[in-house]
């Protein structure tokens, strides 16, 4: 496929915004629970605001995919059957939760945990809807994996979490040293699922084929003629168009730049008692995630592709 | 149930574009917008289409064939594009089994034509939305045509008669004798998305003449040499006969 940026930051600033309210309820319940030091009285309606704020440029940049931006209400109609619609009314309703949360933590409301509880539910519908998006095309056989949806709830948290980190050793908090060992966790659990699908799609065998794509059970087929000289939108939207070494490149640019390089920042920030190097994780972090969100679609390879192989 | 559909005979097909050009025609003219075109006359052109005819070469040379394969829409029976519309301007009609686009409705979010394996349908640039072969809906049920004229544009250009239209449910139609008569297939069987369309295969040409027609049967000749000699001596007319 050929990775649209609209999409990519719609799926990774949506990940980030739910680690970091994931992060915020997971805290609050084991402050509850009296296993965390409880954090100042700004901590949570700030994160929830960023949350919401990460979600909602998510949104935004999900806008830019569309042709007909104006239409984008038509969206939520046909949920029975479409993960990206079920996608467009759950988004909402999750901002919705989350701002409620902010709020009410601001207010000093009792309840906090509920309006968490529920937050959480809507979190985890709102990742398998994102990750069904893509899991539910059987044919794009990268995607149609139950890792898909392992990626994107680990990578989304981690990249939270390690937001929640940041923004707790920022503050001064006392919770910064243990959500840093969370985003550490996260972080490597998401490198184990995230290599374990780059195996498995490193070994996939296509199902189709040039022979069963026109239909001659042939072992030697060659496309003379895709039937235009120019382009077209098959042969724009589903390759992305660089050479395999820029891919390999981006792989192990991602692999470094989600996983390993965030994980060492981090470690060193909490050793050395460092926020800006907690901030510089998130960020580096986030630009690992976008880089695998870019491999994630560029990898997917398309089988309309076998009918668009040479020119003339 | 009705499931019309386009039967394409590849053993026929000589690959000319003329459905292209009409299916371009006819569709671009109609009343659901132009198909817009960029450059058509310069570098890089580029525009939409409801239908292509591309080659491809089978075996190795010289033992090769060239097969002219036209693509457009299969209006599948069980169409993975239409489910995942989150609109719902993808839609399949249940009174005919056409699969459309409703352009109106459509947000141009592309998610069809990721869902869909073969490539039949294109954004349109200008447009943006998602357009598609409607199996010329316009045409086939306009009573001010002739009968004969109520077929989709490519059908009615086949210079050879590769494309047969016609519904697939009806056992007696001409697609759906073709289909059992010719060994028609469906492209990509292994995504269970049963394509209504269906291609006929290539097939050796062959004379089928019976040895009957060569050499007659019954040839007065042949009926003759079958009779048994008679022996050198034997009685000839000569010797029974008195003149």
């Amino acid at each position: 496929m050929n990775p649209a940026l609209s999409v990519i930051f719609l799926t990774t600033l949506l990940g980030a915004g739910q680690g970091l309210f994931l992060a915020l309820f997971v805290i609050e319940v084991r402050v509850a629970t009296d296993l965390l030091p409880a954090p100042s009285a700004g901590f949570y309606p700030l994160g929830s605001a960023i949350a919401v704020a990460l979600l909602a440029a998510g949104l935004l940049a999900s806008f830019f995919h569309l042709g007909h931006p104006e239409r984008a209400w038509r969206s939520a109609a046909m949920w029975r059957t479409s993960w990206l619609s079920r996608e467009v009314i759950v988004l909402p309703a999750f901002m919705a939760v989350v701002a409620a949360y902010g709020w009410a933590h601001w207010q000093g409301w009792s309840g906090t945990l509920l309006i968490g509880m529920v937050g959480a539910a809507v979190c985890l519908a709102l990742f398998l809807c994102t990750a069904m998006i893509y899991a539910c095309i059987k044919f794009l056989q990268e995607w149609a994996t139950p890792l898909t949806l392992v990626n994107f709830v680990l990578l989304g948290c981690a990249s939270g979490v390690m937001l929640a980190a940041a923004l707790a050793a920022l503050r001064g908090e006392p919770n910064a040293g243990v959500v840093g060992s969370w985003a550490v966790v996260l972080t490597v659990a998401g490198m184990v699922s995230r290599m374990a699908s780059l195996w498995r799609n490193a070994r996939l065998k296509p199902r189709s084929n040039l022979q069963t794509a026109i239909g001659i059970k042939h072992p030697r087929i060659v496309q003379k003629a895709q039937g235009f000289m120019g382009g077209s939108f098959n042969t724009r939207e589903f390759f992305h168009g660089r050479a395999p070494g820029t891919l390999r490149n981006v792989k192990w640019l991602f692999i470094a730049g989600a996983f390993v390089v965030p994980v060492l920042l981090v470690q060193t920030g909490l050793a050395t008692g460092s926020p800006v190097l907690l901030v510089l994780a998130f960020t580096v972090q986030f630009g690992g995630l976008v880089a695998e969100r870019w491999y994630f679609f560029a990898q997917a390879n398309h089988p309309q592709n076998l009918y668009y192989q040479a020119v003339s | 149930m009705t499931q019309l559909a386009l039967v394409i005979d590849l053993n026929v097909c000589v690959g000319c574009h003329a459905c292209v050009t009409s299916c371009k025609e006819w569709n671009t003219s109609g009343e659901a917008g132009f198909m817009s075109d960029d450059n058509p006359y310069d570098r890089d052109p580029t525009g939409t289409f409801f239908n292509r005819v591309q080659t491809f070469e089978v075996g190795e040379f010289p033992n090769t064939q060239t097969v002219h394969f036209p693509k457009s829409c299969l209006h599948c029976e069980d169409p993975p594009c239409v489910p995942v519309c989150p609109t719902g301007a993808s839609y399949k009609r249940p009174e005919d089994g056409i699969v459309l686009v409703d352009y109106d409705k459509c947000i141009g979010c592309k998610y069809c034509s990721w869902a869909c394996p073969y490539g039949a349908r294109e954004l349109d640039e200008h447009q943006k939305v998602m357009k598609k072969c409607t199996l010329c809906v316009d045409r086939i049920y306009d009573t001010r045509l002739p009968e004969s004229e109520r077929k989709p544009a490519c059908v009615l250009a086949c210079p050879t008669s590769a494309r047969l239209y016609g519904d697939i449910h009806d056992e007696e139609s001409i697609v759906s004798k073709a289909i059992r008569e010719s060994a028609g297939y469906a492209l990509m069987p292994e995504w269970g998305t049963q394509p209504a369309n269906h291609y006929l295969p290539r097939r050796k040409t062959e004379m089928r003449i019976h040895e009957d027609e060569l050499e007659r049967a019954d040839n007065p000749l042949k009926i003759d040499g079958r009779l048994p000699k008679p022996g050198a001596k034997a009685p000839s007319l000569d010797d029974v006969t008195s003149w």
